[in-house]
């Protein structure tokens, strides 16, 4: 019997290694794990990567500066309004843009209702691996509505390639007021429908409560970050330590619990989501008048020089790293991409646990894998 | 600390490293041997406390490789990055920080896979992302493949 080509599948010590993936629905993508296992208990992880690798850092080096910002809607493809704004964010620094007002205000409400989305996936997902159907069909009900207005805004769903640098690349629908505040009180009405069929199920907390325990030094050490890391008590809100956008001007809670455990980050996330309606809800009676798009050139050229910018996305801290040399297109491009890292904990969270509790981590941790090849 | 501080504290340790002051974070130069023990101090040394690696890559000057280390310290808030040159390029090695940040496995395979750097006492040195008999380190400058198209 053979494990990967030319391993044996049962170990001298007696542990037995399988598979997981990269077909495994709970993967949510094509993750392969290879695992270790001693009866039904988990002695070992090795990730195994890159089914999905496009290296769109090497595709970068070759695009304009406004073009390789469309690459990376396909990198987290849950978050891709908050991984354009990150690309632009950072040619804005290079170029020493101002960006209007008003771009600023709905990139941000933007960025939360991406936020907001990206966690009903993740809440309908974590049901779903969990064994139960019915979640997921009450969080794409909400997420649906959301959708609709990323539709009618960009005209895309999940690759919306609309924030551009300078700003967004045009005005927002005359109904998109109207859509998100409607949509605001859809949702607000509807989380205690959550709560009630899934936070205090009591197959939930069984499943949940204990399980895949991180520590606040292992997040660390491993660069754990977002959602992940504050339910392990490390403080790591982008949004509140170094802001962006027009996060300076809005009232809301970095969400830290201590518990580390599965249903730590379960609570997190779910609290998360409430702060998020409360941030668009701050905002989108306030969107100045005036221009959504800073004067660029045609062709967009950075200074020689090195530019840096963190963004929070739902999963954690997004880098976007550019080395310029002058020319029309980046010398080199590094996403640190929080999924990445949040996987690298992986092994040490599920490590003596049991094979079935595996699927509870994976679904708390809010992998998704083409964020994590590139 | 404040970035005068930092570089005064670093050139007292290391007085052959240099420094960039042109970004948005104090960038220090040093060489490759050079990284171990100054990363060991930047580490555990309260006054540094540099806990979180937050980004590490390489870059391709043709010439040689640079690799790049974000610091930065949840205690003191202060920020720094870190420059090792690799002036070998044939040949390019540098030791592990791994055993100081977890998350250097996985990123320093990353840079192994597309950069060819090898990682001297990594626990895990292989290929993360291509698969074990690909040909080549793609994010090399000088990497050519025959299926590359020019966009």
């Amino acid at each position: 019997m053979r494990g990967l080509i030319g391993e044996d599948i049962l170990t001298e010590e007696g542990e037995f290694i399988i598979n997981m993936g990269p077909q495994h629905p709970s993967t949510h993508g094509v993750l392969h794990l290879k695992i270790w296992l001693d009866g039904e208990t988990v002695k070992r992880i090795q990730p195994h990567l890159g089914y999905i690798h496009r290296s769109i850092e090497k595709m970068s080096e070759s695009l304009s500066y406004r073009n390789f910002i469309f690459a990376t809607s396909r990198m987290d493809y849950l978050a891709a309004h908050v991984n354009n704004e990150a690309c632009a964010l950072t040619v804005e620094k290079g170029l020493q843009l101002e960006v209007p007002q008003r771009a600023k205000v709905i990139r941000t409400i933007l960025s939360e209702l991406t936020r907001l989305q990206s966690h009903q996936l993740w809440w309908g997902c974590t049901g779903l691996d969990l064994g139960g159907v019915t979640p997921f069909f009450y969080a794409f009900r909400e997420r649906e509505a959301i959708m609709e207005i990323f539709e009618e805004t960009c005209g895309a769903r999940l690759t919306q390639n609309y924030m551009v640098p300078g700003g967004i690349m045009y005005d927002v629908h005359p109904n998109f007021q109207k859509r998100v505040k409607d949509v605001m009180i859809q949702i607000k009405g509807k989380f205690e429908e959550y709560d009630n069929i899934m936070t205090g199920n009591v197959i939930l907390e069984n499943r949940l409560k204990g399980v895949g325990y991180l520590s606040k030094e292992d997040a660390l050490s491993y660069g754990v970050t977002g959602p992940t890391a504050r339910a392990s008590g490390l403080s790591c809100d982008l949004r509140k330590s170094n802001p962006y956008s027009a996060y300076d001007q809005v009232q809301f809670d970095e969400i830290l619990d201590t518990g580390g455990d599965c249903y730590a980050r379960y609570m997190v996330r779910m609290r998360e989501m409430r702060q998020s309606v409360s941030i668009i809800e701050q905002l989108i009676d306030n969107i100045p008048e005036g221009d959504f798009q800073a004067k660029t050139k045609n062709v967009i050229k950075l200074p020689k020089g090195e530019f840096y910018q963190r963004v929070e996305t739902p999963r954690g801290e997004l880098g976007v790293f550019i080395v310029s040399d002058g020319a029309a297109s980046p010398y080199r491009i590094k996403y640190r991409s929080p999924g990445f890292s949040n996987l690298s904990a992986l092994p040490i969270m599920a490590k003596g646990g049991k094979i079935g509790d595996l699927v509870a981590i994976m679904a708390t941790i809010d992998l998704v894998i083409p964020d994590i090849d590139r | 600390m404040s970035t005068e501080d930092l570089k005064n504290s670093i050139t007292a340790i290391l007085p052959s490293s240099t420094f960039d002051e042109t970004g948005e974070f104090l960038n220090v130069v040093i060489t490759s041997e050079e990284l171990l023990p100054l990363m060991n101090t930047l580490r555990t040394k309260s006054e540094f406390d540099f806990d979180f690696l937050f980004c590490l890559t390489c870059i391709d000057w043709k010439d040689h490789f640079m690799m790049v280390y974000h610091l930065l310290s949840k205690t003191h808030q202060h920020t720094l990055v870190i420059k090792a040159k690799i002036a070998d390029r044939n040949n390019a090695q540098i030791e592990t920080v791994c055993n100081i940040w977890r998350t250097a496995e996985l990123h320093e395979r990353e840079v192994f896979d597309l950069f060819g750097v090898k990682f001297i006492n990594h626990p895990d040195l292989r290929r993360l992302f291509l698969s074990d008999d690909w040909v080549g380190h793609p994010l090399r400058k000088d990497y050519t493949d025959e299926n590359m198209i020019s966009l």
